[in-house]
């Protein structure tokens, strides 16, 4: 089990060291630093004394220990466009976006598990025809335009929910800020939730399914059965129970998707977080930005993917016994 | 269908001809009896029939400057009281027909997608077959590579790419490349599904008896892997590009929407989404929501027939 832990730990930070690696050739080959950061009028005399503060004379070996050492302080250095440094502006975006994304993950397990289940169940049910059909609508429409229909019928049609933004937030613990706490706020979250959740919910509906209806063959629920255990029994304390090892999995894992695919979604809804920052940085070129979004991504990616390894060896003795062999 | 061919002429012995060969097959045998897989061929045939003849078949030509009128601008589809018969689907702000733009824009959603989806093949079959077949360090390097890359999803991958190819070109010169970028950045971000499946089936594949019999007659590697282990795995690389064709496409429309995708000058069907949106709220739903709809059309069509490759080409399922 330790062994297995430390493996999978080089094997994360690997992955961030590759990663900054990469951030850091942005940095270093993708346009000129100073040409973003001064304006047209600025001498040559004035522009070498900036390269030398800011240590661009130096060896690309010293700049890249450099910047490694800065990123792990989460220091990316001044954005182009805005003139701030990187660590305060993504310090203001970053609640915004992960509010938007766990809470989308909470809508994904909420409706997805339960319609799993019925569908594994029932499969010859129409209304498990009509959620199939449903989830086959939500791999095939991409994430934009299933945010501009809500949007279209919700908005426009009908005037129901706000459009974009946040609605009105409330700073708590210094510069966290949440819509949870007001009525705009709440109102605002739906249609952005639901957009960004319904692929997860559609993966996780038919991963469930599919479980479900494995389980439901194996003998033990059969034995349960011929025990004469209730349904409810049944379906759930046995048959789900066994489920859930890969539900936890993939919704771990898609944590991490679901944070990067709230690029999409907050452009659709204009809301103020890292992705719509992310995309901003990407159109302006705007290196520091984009280094930051990069690194941050893959630490909660790897994070996530740590832990949620961990908790697959915790929770299935099979792989405890394989891992720790292997 | 070319590769059934291409087997008839390799044994000549059967008097049947390749169409009859075709007709006999599973395979025809398993589309012939799902409805909803016809359909599915179908609406994709016709589709990408319509976006390959688009200058025939569209009633307008929205790219001619001259063919433009802007006192045509904004109006609504033809059912709509304030519609014209010669705009099917209404006009764009500019006064472009929207039915049209969609064909147009649909040759350039599909053009890029085929093009993403064969350069992700070119790079990760080849990859996967070293991989799979020589083992150590190449196998290593590439599934390291591999694992990195599949942390990241497709759409942040291409986003990148897209933002250093800005940085690299500059704004102008960014304009004249966008379409090579954008199949460099999806095909790109693509590439690693093939590559593991391919090895996969490579390990399985590299110790049967035929391989064996190859190298025995002193074949080279590569005419070994080419000419005798592809062959064989080839089946799930079709499966898996039809379904990337969908995803590929919806990204291309996903780069657009974003606005680091195609130029409005060469619209899209994402572009095109992107254009609409603007006017969503005045209550011009037309302009977004047909293109949308086309998009969503296509991307169902092809998953569905994806789906049911899928299934046909699994053994198990037979």
């Amino acid at each position: 089990m330790l062994a297995f832990a430390i493996r999978r730990l080089m094997q994360a930070v690997g992955v961030i060291v590759v990663v900054a690696l990469i951030s850091f050739a942005l940095f270093r080959f993708v346009g000129d630093p100073i040409n973003q950061l001064v304006g047209q009028d600025t001498t040559p005399e004035q522009r070498a004394e900036l390269r030398q503060q800011l240590g661009l004379d130096d060896s690309v070996v010293v700049q890249g220990a450099r910047f490694i050492v800065n990123a792990a302080h989460f220091n990316f250095g001044i954005s182009y466009q805005f003139k701030r440094p990187v660590s305060d502006i993504v310090a203001e975006r970053l609640p915004a976006t992960l509010e938007l994304s766990v809470l989308s993950a909470i809508f994904a397990l909420l409706v997805g598990v339960p319609m799993g289940v019925y569908t594994g169940l029932y499969p010859a049910s129409w209304l498990s025809r009509v959620f199939l059909a449903v989830s086959l609508l939500g791999v095939s429409l991409p994430t934009f335009l299933i945010g501009i229909l809500l949007i279209f019928i919700f908005s426009v049609d009908l005037g129901l929910l706000p459009s974009f933004g946040r609605g009105d937030v409330v700073t708590i613990w210094g510069t966290w800020t949440t819509g949870l706490l007001t009525t705009s706020g709440l109102r605002s979250l739906i249609m952005p939730t639901i957009t960004l959740g319904l692929f997860q919910m559609t993966l996780i509906m038919r991963l469930v399914r599919g479980e479900m209806l494995e389980v439901l063959r194996t003998d033990y629920i059969k034995f349960a059965r011929a025990r004469g255990l209730t349904r409810r029994a049944i379906n759930f304390g046995h048959a789900l129970k066994s489920t859930l090892v890969p539900v936890i999995t993939i919704t771990g894992l898609q944590l991490g998707s679901i944070f990067a695919f709230s690029i999409i979604t907050e452009t659709v809804f204009q809301w103020p977080g890292m992705g719509l920052l992310f995309l901003q940085a990407v159109q302006q070129v705007d290196i520091p930005i984009m280094a930051a979004y990069l690194m941050l991504v893959a630490v909660i990616f790897t994070v996530v993917n740590f832990i949620v390894d961990m908790l697959y060896v915790a929770v299935d003795p099979r792989i405890r016994i394989r891992g720790v062999q292997a | 269908m070319t590769e059934l061919a291409g087997e008839a002429n390799v044994a000549p012995a059967p008097p049947r001809s390749a169409l009859q060969r075709v007709l006999d097959s599973d395979i025809f045998y398993s589309f012939t009896g799902s409805p909803v897989t016809i359909a599915s061929a179908v609406i994709t045939l016709l589709l990408v029939a319509a976006a390959l003849l688009a200058p025939l078949v569209a009633p307008h030509n929205p790219f001619d400057p001259a063919s433009l009128s802007i006192a045509d601008s904004l109006l609504p589809p033809v059912w709509n009281k304030d519609g014209v018969s010669d705009y099917l689907l209404g006009t764009d702000d500019q006064g472009r027909d929207v039915l049209s733009t969609i064909l147009y824009g649909m040759r350039i959603s599909l053009s890029v997608g085929f093009a993403s989806v064969l350069l992700a093949i070119a790079i990760g079959v080849p990859l996967g077959l070293a991989a799979g077949y020589f083992g150590g360090y190449a196998d290593a390097i590439i599934m390291r590579v591999a694992d990195v890359q599949l942390t990241f999803p497709a759409i942040l991958t291409a986003l990148l790419i897209d933002g250093v190819a800005r940085g690299i070109a500059g704004p102008q010169a960014y304009n004249d490349v966008v379409f090579p970028v954008l199949v460099i950045s999806i095909g790109l971000s693509f590439w690693v599904q093939y590559a593991r499946t391919v090895r996969g089936s490579v390990l399985v594949e590299a110790n049967k008896e035929y391989v064996l019999a190859a190298r025995l007659i002193g074949l080279r590697p590569i005419a070994i892997l080419f000419r005798h282990i592809l062959p064989n795995v080839i089946g799930p690389v079709l499966v898996i590009a039809t379904i990337n064709l969908a995803l590929a496409i919806i990204t291309e429309a996903t780069l657009s929407f974003l606005g680091v995708g195609v130029p409005p000058t060469q619209p899209s069907l994402g572009t095109l989404i992107r254009i609409g949106n603007d006017y969503l709220f005045s209550g011009e739903w037309w302009i977004t929501i047909f293109p949308g709809i086309t998009l969503a059309v296509l991307v169902l069509a092809v998953n569905l027939l994806g789906d049911w490759l899928r299934d046909a080409l699994n053994p198990k399922l037979r």
